[in-house]
């Protein structure tokens, strides 16, 4: 049975086009301020959404995201409100996946934390610190509970190891465009292209790009090789600027229908 | 040996039981490999152990002497204390065994930059040294909190070329430091080594950063044999990492009769929360790249650390170490601000020497396991580090003007 995440894939692929994902920190910027960002998100155009779970120490991540995180956390932020805000997505009818460092999903119990995921119609998890050699009993946990695990891959990936890992990866291969962290960049990294390209050569699943999309321009760029286009810090920062609430849900919605133009345009 | 001393020497792809292993964004992997096979070579490549050995001989000042506090000995229920001074080593602290040898490494890889995470400054300073030595480019990670408590140590880095850069995120201490260099060393891992620190953090770090400090438990054996005529009752170490611990423990691990007793940091205590005893208070989870204990909440969110010494305010611990724990091996306790105090102001007055804050946690513990163990028991400690960057903290906890 596929996930809501690979028939979407599906129907970009057959609509020729790429698919926008939005991620969106759980409790960011309070948690009914996230449930209506989702909603921003939807209306605005978005194909899938990532919830976030805020961490401690979060290696992966840029200035932007760690202090959607940090208050996140202040508002104690934990599981509960993660799958809540995932359910809210996928009662939308949207895909809807979790991005996770893997201690808190240790902590809540490997098993159980893909069963949860699923239990609230999530297609699955994408863990930016596991790396496969540690990932037998996730594995295991996520054939049990017939959801996605979503991989990253970077430049740096060797071929042979970009074999093993996207063996390992169902839903999409994320692949970082860059050497670093989240954030939003000037321009989208020249060393995208090539590393989707060495990507296909191993695995028929779907490749989506994260890290610096945060204009039209850049999601077009992108989407002219990818099947999908990753954001996130592009939206925090909408919300970070804002002075009230409902004006940073109305930036959300602008770029997000902005993006989805964008993922239409780059073929 | 026994199955448990058997045990406690495996290690299997960098895991060590359950613990250890590689938790890290798939960036660094190309980077830890290298770094693994570079070490693997080194370790019985005879141009690279001639290099390590000369400049420990010329630089480091190793062999580093063992001295015995007769006097504290006093305090410590009149059993013999010997002291492993790796306080003399050039720096000032055993750090400086690591760093000299992850800096021969880092020229072999053909990198020109070196990053480097600090809580007390003494790793950070050592970094900074190796950097100017070999002519490395070298940026010091430390959190805010930490520049002020250890500010001696801040100009020391500034003054031996290295850039030290405050890190404001979470704690603003030794955990932020290291997601801050975790950070720099995803985005520059094609021209940076990132001179991780401790025994903590992705394979190979562990096992590395051990075999580069095991010397001190390999000439402290030799000369507490020739010294007492056997082995130890008790070798013991502070332990916030864990580095100058498992480096004065592994060469006694496979003798069954020697205790290894590691000192955790209470801070106020270990039933207030406000502590950094990661083994005495934590539990497994996953941190900083790889599985050991860890302070954290029910949500696996990582607690701040609390301790007086900047050195042992981890929250983490190496994976070496909560194995040991396990399988008991090795013990481990936790010493509060206070009674760590005490033991640093008795070794001072005692013997003429100030310990670092962080050593005077295994002299704490030493005075108790002396009472233990009574007056015929020999027991080995590691002075891991000086008092100097101390000075201030010290002077203000004992209300001596400045």
């Amino acid at each position: 049975m596929s996930t809501p995440l690979e028939t979407l894939f599906t129907t970009v692929r057959s609509e020729n086009r790429a698919a926008l994902i939005a991620y969106i920190p759980a409790g960011f910027p309070t948690q009914e301020g996230c449930k209506k960002v989702i909603q921003a998100f939807v209306d605005g155009g978005v194909d899938a959404i990532e919830i976030g779970f805020p961490y401690s120490d979060p290696v992966m991540d840029g200035p932007t995201i760690q202090a959607a995180a940090d208050r996140a956390l202040s508002q104690g932020t934990g599981a509960k409100e993660v799958f809540e805000a995932l359910k809210h997505a996928t009662d939308l009818g949207v895909p809807a996946v979790v991005m996770t460092y893997w201690n808190p999903i240790e902590k809540y119990g490997v098993e159980k934390f893909a069963q949860a995921i699923s239990d609230n119609g999530g297609s699955g998890v994408i863990t930016p610190d596991l790396t496969i050699e540690e990932s037998a009993a996730w594995t295991a946990a996520v054939a049990q509970s017939e959801i996605n695990s979503i991989y990253v891959v970077a430049p740096s990936t060797k071929d042979a190891r970009l074999a093993s890992v996207t063996d390992h990866c169902s839903g999409f291969v994320y692949a970082a465009s860059l050497m670093g962290v989240t954030g939003t960049r000037t321009s989208v990294s020249s060393g995208a292209p090539d590393l989707v390209a060495r990507i296909r050569k191993s695995t028929d699943t779907a490749v989506a790009v994260g890290l610096g999309v945060s204009t039209r321009e850049q999601a077009k760029g992108v989407a002219g090789y990818a099947d999908g286009v990753i954001v996130g810090s592009a939206f925090i920062n909408k919300l970070l600027e804002s002075e009230d609430e409902a004006s940073g849900l109305i930036a959300v919605r602008e770029l997000a229908s902005q993006l989805a133009q964008g993922v239409r345009e780059g073929r | 040996m026994t199955t448990t001393a058997e045990n406690a020497l495996a290690e299997i792809a960098g895991h060590f039981g359950p613990y250890g292993g590689r938790f890290v964004p798939e960036a660094l992997i190309g980077a830890l490999e290298e770094l693994d096979a570079a070490r693997i070579f080194a370790q019985t490549d005879p141009t690279f152990i001639a290099e390590l050995a000369e400049l420990h001989r010329t630089y480091t000042g190793r062999p580093s002497i063992i001295t015995e506090a007769k006097r504290f000995a006093e305090h410590a229920g009149g059993a013999r204390i010997l002291l492993k001074r790796e306080d003399l080593n050039h720096t000032g602290s055993h750090k400086i065994n690591n760093v000299l040898g992850q800096a021969l490494l880092t020229k072999r890889m053909g990198k020109k930059r070196i990053i480097a995470e600090t809580g007390a400054g003494q790793h950070g300073v050592a970094s900074a040294t190796a950097a100017a030595l070999m002519g490395l480019d070298c940026v010091v990670y430390m959190g805010e909190e930490d520049t002020r408590r250890q500010s001696l140590n801040v100009a020391r880095m500034k003054l031996l070329g290295a850039e030290v850069i405050p890190v404001t995120s979470g704690s603003r201490t030794l955990k932020d430091a290291i997601n801050e260099a975790m950070r720099d060393w995803v985005t520059n891992v094609e021209t940076t080594h990132y001179m991780l620190g401790t025994v903590a953090g992705p394979h190979p770090f562990p096992s590395m950063v051990r075999d580069f400090h095991k010397i001190i438990g390999e000439e402290s054996r030799e000369q507490v044999l020739a010294l007492t005529g056997r082995l130890p009752d008790a070798v013991m170490a502070c332990v916030g990492g864990g580095s100058n611990a498992i480096g004065i423990f592994h060469r006694f691990i496979s003798d069954e009769s020697v205790r290894l007793i590691g000192l955790e940091a209470a801070g106020d205590g270990v039933e207030t929360g406000r502590h950094a005893a990661t083994i005495t208070g934590g539990s497994p989870g996953v941190l900083h790249g790889n599985r050991t204990y860890v302070l954290q909440d029910a949500n696996g969110q990582t607690i701040e650390s609390h301790s007086i010494s900047a050195g042992l305010d981890y929250p983490g611990v190496g994976p070496e170490h909560a194995y040991l724990h396990d399988i008991g091996r090795a013990e481990y306790r936790a010493v509060t601000d206070t009674e760590a105090m005490e033991a640093f102001s008795i070794l001072s007055k005692t013997e003429g020497i100030i310990p670092a804050i962080e050593t005077a946690h295994a002299l704490a513990g030493a005075m108790q396991v002396g009472k233990e163990l009574g007056p015929d028991a020999i027991i080995l400690i590691n002075l891991s580090g000086r008092g100097d960057k101390d000075v201030q903290t010290a002077a203000q906890y004992f209300g001596i003007p400045l």
